[in-house]
């Protein structure tokens, strides 16, 4: 069976700039990917390239054998994305948002299946509150828990996911990271903290200027 | 697919009504331009009555303009454009519900206001109702087309001006559509041909305009 992720020589240069090159890896299911690297080495970019958002210079992002640009239609419903923005609008409140992003993502969720998952990740007693005015971890929560209300995706694709958030957040989202990974869906991840890995972790090291 | 274009519809005219202040500028500087042309150009039933048609038209034109940089840019400063364009569903789609919505909060609007706005210029009822049919007709086609501009400023610096000068030039067929729609009538001739041309363009438009802001919205935002 080919792997839920694999990236075939990627090549990445963001104006002048190369930032990666000849970058191949693969993801199989039940298995969690860290992307490390300094600020500049190409985290985010990496991240943008596989979840379809940026095209690669050269090279490509297979899913399941097939190239993304190919399935984007089956790779975006096995795919939740979390990134540097959570796609929060401040003009709804938590669980309005859960509820339109799952209504654009061709979900039909039940209000039960949205308040667990704002339950999961402790920000219940704010359903009802326009998200501006939650703290950012607060609506770094909303944005996670798109997570628990994407249950049939197998791939996470989750940027800086730790930011911002309280060591009970981290906790929850560790929790949502072992179920995940045990499951056998696919986690990829770059973060800063000294994170505690819930399970095996592949380390995956960027390099700030491959040229030199 | 019907059930994506609803509910991006749907979550942009729930958005529309938390934030009523910024659709009802938009609204409002449409009929403080349209009624500041009687004020300025005095009495004159006559001269009121010819250019009435063209000023109705340019003033939907500049609200139309004026409420396009909000139709991404808030998606895309935000993070959900990023959320739509990786869901799997089709992007064309996603567009064409936040199209409907803007039209809904713009277009439909200045359609019934031209009704009100046409007293100003002692325009009889026969060219009103022709006026109003116009805009209905012809609005579609500015946000549609208005939209297309709009993706592809995205994210840049000075959008709002650049956004004006690129969309306002493909707007003039539907201008001079819907003002020679309503001189047909007042002159009591049939306005049905340049009103067929406008629902033809809306048409048209509604059929192309969504490839169009969908392609342009993946390279804005890679």
């Amino acid at each position: 069976m080919p792997p839920v992720l694999e990236a075939v020589d990627l090549r990445c240069e963001r104006g002048e700039r190369l930032l990666f090159d000849r970058l191949s890896f693969q993801v199989d299911a039940g298995r969690c990917l860290h992307i490390a690297g300094d600020n500049g080495a190409g985290k985010t970019s990496l991240l943008r390239i596989l979840c379809g958002l940026l095209a690669p210079t050269s090279g490509e992002v297979r899913w399941r054998g097939r190239p993304i640009v190919k399935a984007r239609d089956e790779y975006g419903a096995d795919l939740v994305y979390v990134g540097h923005l959570n796609g929060v609008k401040d003009d709804l409140t938590a669980s309005e948002n859960l509820t339109t992003w799952a209504a654009m993502a061709g979900l039909a969720p039940d209000p039960g299946s949205v308040e667990q998952a704002l339950r999961q990740l402790s920000i219940d007693r704010f359903a009802r509150w326009p998200a501006g005015q939650l703290s950012q971890g607060q609506k770094r929560r909303i944005g996670l828990a798109r997570l628990m209300l994407a249950s049939q995706a197998r791939v996470w694709i989750l940027d800086e996911p730790f930011n911002a958030l309280d060591r009970h957040g981290v906790q929850s989202l560790n929790h949502l990271i072992e179920r995940r990974v045990s499951s056998a869906g696919a986690v990829i991840l770059t973060t800063h903290q000294a994170w505690v890995a819930p399970v095996e972790v592949i380390r995956l090291d960027l390099v700030a200027d491959p040229t030199s | 697919m019907i059930r994506t274009l609803l509910a991006v519809t749907r979550r942009d005219l729930l958005l529309g009504m938390r934030q009523r202040g910024d659709l009802a500028n938009v609204l409002l500087f449409f009929v403080i331009v349209v009624v500041m042309f009687p004020l300025g150009v005095g009495p004159d039933k006559d001269m009121l009555r010819q250019i009435a048609p063209g000023i109705v038209w340019v003033a939907a034109l500049l609200s139309a303009i004026l409420s396009l940089g909000r139709l991404f840019a808030l998606d895309h400063a935000d993070g959900t454009l990023e959320q739509i364009l990786i869901s799997g569903q089709p992007l064309s789609v996603a567009v064409l519900g936040k199209i409907s919505a803007h039209w809904l909060m713009t277009g439909a609007p200045i359609t019934l206001l031209s009704l009100l706005l046409a007293q100003f210029f002692d325009l009889p009822a026969v060219p009103t109702v022709t006026l109003a049919a116009s805009l209905l007709l012809g609005t579609p086609a500015l946000s549609l087309i208005g939209a297309v501009g709009a993706a592809l400023t995205l994210g840049l610096r000075g959008g709002g001006v650049l956004v004006t000068l690129l969309v306002l030039p493909l707007y003039v067929p539907i201008l001079i559509c819907g003002a020679l729609a309503v001189e047909s009538s007042a002159s009591g001739l049939s306005p049905q041909p340049y009103l067929m041309v406008l629902g033809g363009l809306s048409l048209g438009a509604a059929a192309l305009a969504p490839w169009a802001i969908a392609a342009a919205l993946r390279v804005s935002l890679e």
